[in-house]
Parts: C-alpha cells; structure tokens; sequence
C-alpha cells in the first residue's frame, strides 16, 4: 500500500534539492546526502513493503526502527561533514588573513617610498597612514 | 621588498589589546644595541595597540580578525620565511620577558632549532600552584623525556626559532589553544628538529592580571592534557635534516 504523503514529501524535497542545485544555491557535494534521503524515502513510499523486508532481512523486529537508526545515522554524518568542512574554511581564512595582513605592510611600505621619493631597503619606522 | 637574505633578527611580539604596555616594551627592545627588528601582530585589537607599538618603532602586521596566539604566531613566522630573517624569537607583549635576556635565548640556536627562555629553572621567582603547576609539571616531564633535554617551561612564550624551526612551524600551522606551545613543541620535536632551553627570569606583567582562577587552571589541566595527547599522534613535518636556508621560499 503506497503512502502517498510521504511520496509527495519525499517529492517536493527532491524537487527543492534539485531546484536549489539548478541555481547554484547548494553545492553538489552538500546535496548529493539529500537527493539520497529524497529518493530513498520515494522508494520507500511507493513500496512500504520494502521496509518491513529490508528490516526482517538485517534482523530489527520492528521496521519503524530501522527507519529511525538510518535516519540519526544519516543526521549524524550530515552533522559531522559540515564541521569538517567548516574547519576547512576557517583554516582557509586564517591563512586568507595572514596573506593579506603581510601584503598589507608590504603595500604601505611602497608607498612610503613612493611618497618619499627614495630608494627601497631604506630603514625606516614604519608610520600609519 | 627587501633582499631576501636577512642577518637581522625578528623579535614577534603578538598582541592582542596590549595598549598599556605594548609601546614601552617595543621601545625597550628597540633601545637595546643589537640588530633587532620589532614586529608587532595585531591580533584584532580594539583599543590603540596598533597605532602605539606602530609610534615606539615597530612594523605592525595587522590581522584583520582575532586569530589567537597560534595564528598570530603563524602570521609573524611567514613574514619572516618571506623576508628571509633566519632568526626569529617570541616576545610577549605585556613586557614580561625581560629584553635583555633576549640575546642569551638567541644564543640557545647555535646548538639547537628551538631555544626556550624558561621559568623555574633554577633562576628566578617565578611560582604557581594547584593543577596549573601539576599540568606544567607533567608536561614539562613528558617533553623533556621526547626531546631528551630537560626542559622544564614548556609552555613558555619566549622562544627562539631558526629557519627550520620557522618551516616546521608554518608547516604544521598549531591554531588551536596551546597549539602554539605544547602542540608546536611536540609535533617539531617529533620532526627532528633539536631543542633546548635557557633559564631566565620573568618580571611581573606590566599591564593585565594573570588568571589564578581554580576552575580556570583545572580546565586549563585539560585541555592541556589533551592538546598534548593529540600532539603526540600527529603526524610529523617534513622538515629537510641538513639546515637548508629556507629563505625567499613560497
């Protein structure tokens, strides 16, 4: 017996996912964990059946539980990716800062010449502008 | 931009709101007779750091969002890889490492990559207690067991680094709290590199409290202990052997 509202829930998240890919709003390596979620709860829904075998055949008595385990294991890696590359991106902006703050000085410091009119290498305490 | 080779020295000083002192102690470094360099990491302060270490002499490298010490550190070690200083060496801000006892840390790099200018060895009156001195005290036996040299300051600021010390540093990019300490010393330790250590003295903090809090200093214990666990199972830098001049590289 299909369920047909979680096969039209499970529709429209496809359907936003997709959508959202299609302008650039979400990158495809953070989408493809919910296209996977979106389809399998459309299987899921056109042939509830599915559940009660895959959960006889991995041994949970009962097939919501399954459903249940998948989902917080699914959750939990979503979670744990999006730490993983927000630690990225902040590693990014340090070094992003770093950069900028060295070219920083190195661009007051050719002004600093260029208003004096002298030569590079000069030792000068530095002034801000 | 200047030659690429540098017999000067690059004293780092990051700072981070360090106004009531950050220019006495720049100018203190600057008055000494030596070929030092000052440069002051504006590690996003909001009161005048920058301006005033900028007016007692210092180049001011300013970091355009609170970075911590590590990043900090990270951001004074590149800017001294890319102006080729072969020689760099920590300084905190707050004037509690005396400037004259700059050169005798410095002098630590003829024998070694990274030379400590060290509380509690055996000169001066420098004290702590509670698990703040059970977490420096077990740290300090971990380290100098890994390096094979007493050490016994290991979370000591003022440090001296040479241009292997500056690659290895850069390579391992230490961010995290205590990562410019502990973790950086392990992680170089286990990449080969040599340290030792210089006792010196350490004066009271010219501006600023210390933190003597108990819940401070027991969270202080932890986190201790577990940056050095993870330090201890990280992975090595890839550091040449042979003192390579590292200079004018990137």
């Amino acid at each position: 017996m299909p369920n047909i509202a979680a096969f039209f829930l499970a529709l429209a998240i496809v359907g936003l996912v997709a959508e959202m890919l299609r302008r650039k709003k979400l990158r495809e390596k953070y989408a493809i964990w919910w296209l996977v979620v979106g389809i399998a709860t459309l299987v899921l829904a056109a042939f509830p059946q599915l559940l009660d075998y895959v959960a006889q055949a991995v041994g949970v008595q009962l097939p919501s539980n399954l459903l249940f385990i998948l989902s917080i294991l699914m959750l939990l890696g979503v979670c744990l990716h999006l730490s993983w590359e927000i630690s990225v991106v902040e590693e990014e902006t340090r070094a992003l800062a770093e950069e900028v703050a060295i070219l920083r000085i190195q661009i007051e410091r050719i002004n600093e010449v260029m208003v004096a009119g002298r030569p590079a290498g000069s030792k000068d305490p530095e002034v801000e502008p | 931009m200047r030659n690429l080779e540098n017999n000067r020295v690059l004293v780092i000083m990051p700072a981070w709101n360090e106004a009531d002192c950050v220019g006495a102690t720049v100018a203190e470094v600057l008055r000494l007779d030596e070929p030092y360099d000052v440069l002051v990491v504006n590690d996003g302060s909001t009161d005048g750091t920058p301006q005033l270490a900028a007016a007692a002499g210092a180049t001011v490298l300013n970091l355009p969002f609170n970075l911590g010490v590590g990043g900090a550190m990270r951001a004074g070690f590149k800017y001294a890889q890319r102006l080729g200083y072969r020689q760099v060496i920590q300084v905190d801000a707050d004037g509690q490492h005396d400037p004259r006892n700059i050169r005798e840390v410095l002098n630590g790099l003829e024998s070694a990559d990274i030379s400590i200018g060290a509380r509690f060895a055996d000169r001066g009156d420098y004290t702590v207690k509670g698990p703040r001195k059970w977490a420096m005290k077990l740290l300090a036996g971990v380290l100098t067991k890994l390096a094979k040299t007493p050490l016994t300051d290991v979370t000591s600021g003022f440090r001296a680094g040479n241009t292997r010390a500056i690659a290895q540093y850069l390579d391992h990019y230490p961010a995290e709290y205590l990562g410019d300490t502990i973790d950086s010393l392990v992680v170089a330790i286990r990449s080969g590199l040599k340290v030792t250590q210089v006792p010196v003295e350490m004066r009271p903090r010219q501006g600023g409290t210390p933190s003597h809090h108990p819940i401070k200093a027991a969270v202080y214990l932890g986190r201790s202990f577990f940056a050095l666990a993870f330090a201890l199972t990280r992975k090595r830098s890839n550091v040449a052997l042979p003192l390579p001049l590292m200079a004018g590289k990137n």
